[in-house]
């Protein structure tokens, strides 16, 4: 299997005044095509940091990060931004779904963006939500529908791009035991699919679903 | 067209908020319509007036014209009757001639009063010097002394249906007989033409006992002549009476010269119009920048899932513009609507040209306005957005 995510010692560090505080030190991690990954770690340990650099939302301060072969560091901030549209869908613990909006067009934001037709969009909107179990729930806004809805038309909005890796951060950490369960049935449904998943987690349960662990601590992976 | 629909749907979301914002746009654009139609109309009724007096109708007024004093003005008015008896004398050939002097006063017939009365004592070539129309009796001949004929506002007041010549009516405390009815002339300014009567200038001159002289109206036999005889007047007035105590001008100067106030007037008002939709502006500026504050996880998620700087720039710009090019929208709606309602008592004419003025107007508010939030949305860090509360 080809390896899709690569970081060769990654570091953060995060200047704020005169203080600067070192999130990620020396991290190196491959990722492969379809690879189910979970990462766990205590809270401040450099999680979401090192997953915001996955998903190229943020830049390491060294080292390199390579997606699918390919050196990001030199990418433009509009190539950076095709790059999200297209190979990456992300899942966030807060659902971030537009209020007052549709599910379907919750759904459809990431096809606007990769200039689809308002047509296939709808269609392929409807699809994802189909995938997720939610195919009553098309015209739904955020504010009628149940947390674990919410995160599913999260995960809806992930897929629709049919992007090749999906980065959870927490995905679960905003739902009861059983929306959880839903919510990783259909990240296991993905993962058989295919797709390559990077999941953030506190809850040892929830790593189970995952087929490889890796526990972070003060900046460091310490243990794959 | 997604952008406008979702900017549509963001302005929606907050339907008071945004109805507010617009209200300075809308109050701009509003008045820049209702003021340029006020003044469009006004200068076609005036112009409509005045050609209606004869294209080859020239004036003499007391004083300077574009000088350093103003016509009829602070300093004294040396206009004689003499200059209008010379000016026929000489002009006889080419051009007919009649003085004019104004005084309001009180009409008095039984016990009907009719206050404020324009007062034209002028002689017996005034009819056809600007063509006056009668619709009743006849105006006064040489022999004629205390004699009026009147217009239609005072016919009204005094007599309302009832017969009019040869009626005995007062005029401040001297009796005049009234001979003739004018034709309707309408009103300038919100003055009334019609309130007024016409009486022999030596009766009036006698009466309110002055020698000076409001106008002097010739009226040149061919529209040829027009320059020629300006220039002759001119000169026969410049023997007795120095340059700036008096102008001769010709229709064409009247209404260039009128151009020339109604479009200082479009200016001047433009200009307060203007200012009301900048502040319009700002206020818009004002909400965008709130919303991009609201928004700012919105921002994030947006980039988290592929937009470009350029999209969140577009989508900020084009919902700036769509609040402006709404309250444009109903600016010009309601200004038409009130300069329509006005119009029934002014004359008001809304030229196309105002109405795509205003609305190029607002929406250009909308994207100068909007560029700086806009902009400041396009640079948000997609994480920070993302984490904000
Ligand atoms: N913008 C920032 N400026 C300064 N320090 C930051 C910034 N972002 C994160 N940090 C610090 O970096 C460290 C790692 O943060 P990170 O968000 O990656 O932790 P995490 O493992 O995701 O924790 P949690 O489980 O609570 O989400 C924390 O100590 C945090 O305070
Ligand atoms: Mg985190």
């Amino acid at each position: 299997m080809s390896v899709i995510v690569k970081l060769s010692k990654v570091t953060k560090i995060y200047l704020s005044g005169e203080v600067s505080f070192q999130a990620l030190k020396d991290i190196d991690l491959e990722v492969k095509k379809g690879e189910f990954l979970a990462i766990i770690g205590a809270s401040g340990s450099g999680k979401s940091t090192m997953m915001n650099i996955i998903g190229l939302l943020d830049h390491p301060t060294s080292g390199t990060y390579k997606l699918d072969g390919h050196d990001t560091s030199r990418l433009q901030e509009n190539t950076l931004a095709e790059i999200r549209n297209s190979k990456i869908g992300f899942v966030f613990q807060s659902f971030n779904l537009l209020a007052r909006t549709s599910a379907i067009d919750n759904v459809s934001l990431p096809l606007i963006y990769a200039g689809v037709d308002s047509a296939e969009r709808s269609k392929k909107a409807k699809q994802a939500l189909e995938q997720v179990g939610l195919a009553d729930k098309f015209s739904s806004h955020p504010n009628q529908l149940s947390g674990g809805q919410q995160q599913k038309v999260a995960i809806a909005r992930a897929l629709v791009n049919n992007p090749e890796i999906i980065l959870a951060d927490e995905p679960t950490g905003n739902l009861d035991t059983r929306s959880g369960e839903e919510v990783m049935a259909i990240f296991e449904n993905l993962h058989k699919e295919g797709k390559t998943i990077i999941m953030i987690t506190h809850e040892e349960d929830i790593a189970h679903h995952a087929k490889r662990k890796i526990r972070m601590k003060d900046g460091e992976i310490w243990k794959q | 067209m997604e952008t406008i629909n979702s900017a549509l749907t963001a302005i929606l979301a907050n339907k008071l908020r945004s109805f507010l914002t617009m209200l300075g746009i809308v109050i701009g654009v509003t008045s820049v319509i209702l003021l340029i139609s006020l003044v469009t109309g006004l200068k076609t009724y005036i112009t409509n007036q005045i050609q209606e007096l004869g294209a080859n109708l020239l004036i003499v007024i007391p004083g300077r014209i574009g000088g350093a004093r103003s016509p009829g003005g602070v300093q004294a008015n040396r206009l004689e009757f003499k200059d209008a008896v010379n000016l026929r004398s000489k002009l006889a050939s080419e051009a007919q001639v009649s003085a004019a002097i104004q005084r309001n006063a009180t009409l008095k017939f039984g016990n009907k009063l009719d206050k404020g009365v324009a007062v034209f004592g002028v002689e017996t070539t005034y009819p056809q010097v600007i063509s006056l129309k009668l619709t009743e009796g006849r105006f006064f001949n040489q022999s004629d002394r205390k004699v009026a004929v009147i217009g239609t506002t005072v016919k009204n007041n005094l007599f309302g249906e009832g017969k009019t010549t040869g009626q005995i009516i007062d005029v401040a405390g001297i009796k005049y007989t009234v001979i003739g009815v004018l034709g309707p002339r309408g009103a300038i300014f919100g003055i009334d033409l019609d309130n007024s009567i016409y009486i022999p200038i030596s009766s009036s001159q006698k009466q309110f006992g002055i020698d000076r002289l409001n106008t002097i109206y010739i009226s040149a036999n061919s529209a040829d002549s027009v320059k020629d005889v300006q220039q002759k007047a001119t000169n026969l007035l410049k023997k007795r009476l120095s340059e700036d105590e008096f102008t001769v001008q010709t229709q064409e100067q009247t209404l260039s010269t009128i151009s020339q106030v109604t479009g200082v007037l479009s200016l001047a008002l433009g200009g307060i119009a203007a200012i009301s939709l900048i502040v319009g502006g700002i206020g818009i500026m004002n909400i965008m920048l709130v919303s991009v504050t609201e928004r700012t996880r919105e921002i994030g998620l947006r980039k988290a899932v592929g937009a470009k700087p350029k999209d969140i720039r577009n989508q900020f710009l084009i919902e700036a513009i769509t609040l402006s090019g709404l309250g444009g929208i109903i600016g010009i709606i309601l200004g038409v609507v009130i300069s329509f309602i006005i119009g029934r008592f002014f004359t008001t004419t809304v030229p196309w040209w105002s109405v795509i003025l205003s609305f190029g107007f607002s929406t250009l508010v909308g994207v100068i306005f909007g560029v700086a939030p806009a902009i400041r949305a396009s640079r948000l860090d997609p994480i920070e957005a993302l984490r904000h509360e």
